[in-house]
């Protein structure tokens, strides 16, 4: 537990002194929903009837932004292999690595999105139940995120692949969190917000198993 | 089983059964073709029904070869066997092309019955992302310089992505879709007539024939590209 909480405070302490993946990843997520009413034009149903569709894109997108080097750093100056060595299980390791990953991108969106969904003139009554799909949904994108970045860690154009490989499993997340706040669903969101909770309960236990398995072959 | 796992004992056996596994194959997908053609129009469907003798079956390939991607990548990772990683390495083509026809045929068939060439229902929607699946496992074999490194990372992946598999099998009956819920495999029996279950059947035989031949035929291209490399190496780069 301690070189647990040891690993999350250095990747956290890093990523606050060199200022770069987490304030990125939020500014891109604010930036890119803001250009929505310029390429669906400024009227407000049209804006309040696509604003989750849109922020749920975006978070996802935003969560891709630092993972190419989630793992690439520690890989080349080696401290990935200390890692591998260290009495911690890898799969803690990389769930701290995940952890420390939305702790920087993901919960950053959590404050960011009620102001960015308002902006796109959502209901404010649903911005609750937005962000606990937000909350709920976005630390199962950093566990899937890990696998991908794990399983390409060292390959030619890791940043497009590992968008490539972990898109297509993120699309579950996605249908659920946008059809919990959807104001036009019916019913109040409470079966959508369940099954992104059993996503992250399975996402929790297997990603980092298989993101560990990934990264033992990458030590090789 | 391991007894089998010898390149060489593979290529001295495929060679005895793939003739015969060609004839057979050839002839049934003949006969199911023939009688695609023979079967009578459905009341509902009329003449398009005939798509489905290719859907279904290329659908059925489509699963069943992401499942025998994901058990060669799981051999190949446990028992470290090469010839189930050529197994898993040629199978993604094969599947990716099975899941294209399913996706294209049932687009298709989707236009004239549903009026759309696409939607996005829960079957139609988990098939696509199995069709993404296999693209990104060739991507991931592909993209490092070390081959082996590939081979691991994109076996780990097929493993990954096998929670896919299920929810295809079953997305019409969690969610209520658009696409029809399973006719053949379930409980109580098919509700297809037997005037069209016969050829889709035999149709269904014939791809699984047909997937089998191609992945001999590709397994054995490989181990002698392998072979050819190694005597490359071996001469010097003599054989250019």
């Amino acid at each position: 537990m301690v070189s647990f909480k040891a690993l999350l405070l250095r990747d956290l302490r890093l990523a606050f002194r060199q200022g770069g993946d987490g304030a990125m990843a939020v500014i891109f997520f604010v930036l890119a929903a803001l250009l929505f009413p310029f390429g669906l034009g400024p009227e407000p149903e049209a804006l309040a009837r696509d604003a989750v569709g849109i922020v749920w894109v975006m978070a996802l997108l935003a969560s891709l932004l630092a993972l190419d080097r989630l793992f690439q750093s520690d890989w080349e100056d080696g401290s990935l292999d200390l890692m591998a060595l260290s009495p911690l299980p890898l799969e803690l390791a990389v769930l701290a690595k995940a952890l420390g990953h939305w702790l920087v991108s993901g919960l950053p969106l959590l404050v960011a999105a009620p102001v960015v969904a308002s902006m796109l003139q959502f209901d404010p009554a649903g911005l609750p139940r937005l962000v606990l799909a937000l909350a709920l949904g976005t630390p199962t994108l950093s566990l899937l995120g890990a696998v991908g970045a794990a399983l390409t860690l060292g390959a030619r154009r890791a940043a497009v692949l590992v968008s490539l490989l972990v898109l297509p499993l993120e699309i579950p997340v996605l249908i659920f969190g946008v059809a919990a706040a959807d104001p036009a669903a019916t019913g109040d969101g409470s079966t959508q917000i369940m099954v992104l909770g059993a996503l992250l309960a399975l996402a929790l236990p297997l990603c980092p198993w298989a993101a560990a398995a990934a990264l033992r072959q990458a030590l090789d | 089983m391991h007894r089998f796992a010898n390149p060489a004992r593979f290529m001295r056996m495929s060679q005895i059964v793939l003739p015969w596994l060609t004839v057979v194959t050839t002839l049934l997908l003949v006969a199911g073709l023939v009688l695609s053609f023979v079967a009578p129009p459905d009341y509902q469907q009329g003449e398009s029904v005939r798509i489905m003798f290719v859907h279904v079956p290329a659908a059925w390939m489509a699963m069943c070869a992401y499942t025998s991607l994901a058990a060669a990548s799981a051999a190949a990772l446990i028992w470290r066997h090469p010839l189930a990683e050529i197994a898993a390495e040629e199978t993604a083509p094969l599947g990716a092309v099975f899941t294209g026809l399913c996706l294209v045929t049932g687009s298709l068939w989707g236009q004239p019955m549903w009026g759309t060439w696409w939607a996005w229902d829960a079957r139609m929607t988990s098939v696509l992302v199995l069709f993404f699946l296999y693209l990104g496992y060739m991507a991931l074999l592909n993209a490092f310089d070390d081959p082996t490194r590939g081979r691991r990372a994109a076996a780990i992946l097929a493993l990954v992505g096998f929670v896919n598999v299920p929810i295809i099998k079953f997305s019409v009956d969690w969610w209520n879709t658009l696409h029809q819920p399973a006719s053949v495999l379930r409980v109580g029996g098919p509700t297809i007539d037997p005037s069209i279950l016969l050829p889709l059947l035999i149709m269904a035989v014939a791809f699984t024939l047909l997937f089998a031949t191609l992945l001999v035929v590709r397994m054995r291209a490989a181990l002698i590209e392998r072979k050819i490399r190694v005597l490359d190496a071996a001469a010097g780069g003599a054989l250019g």
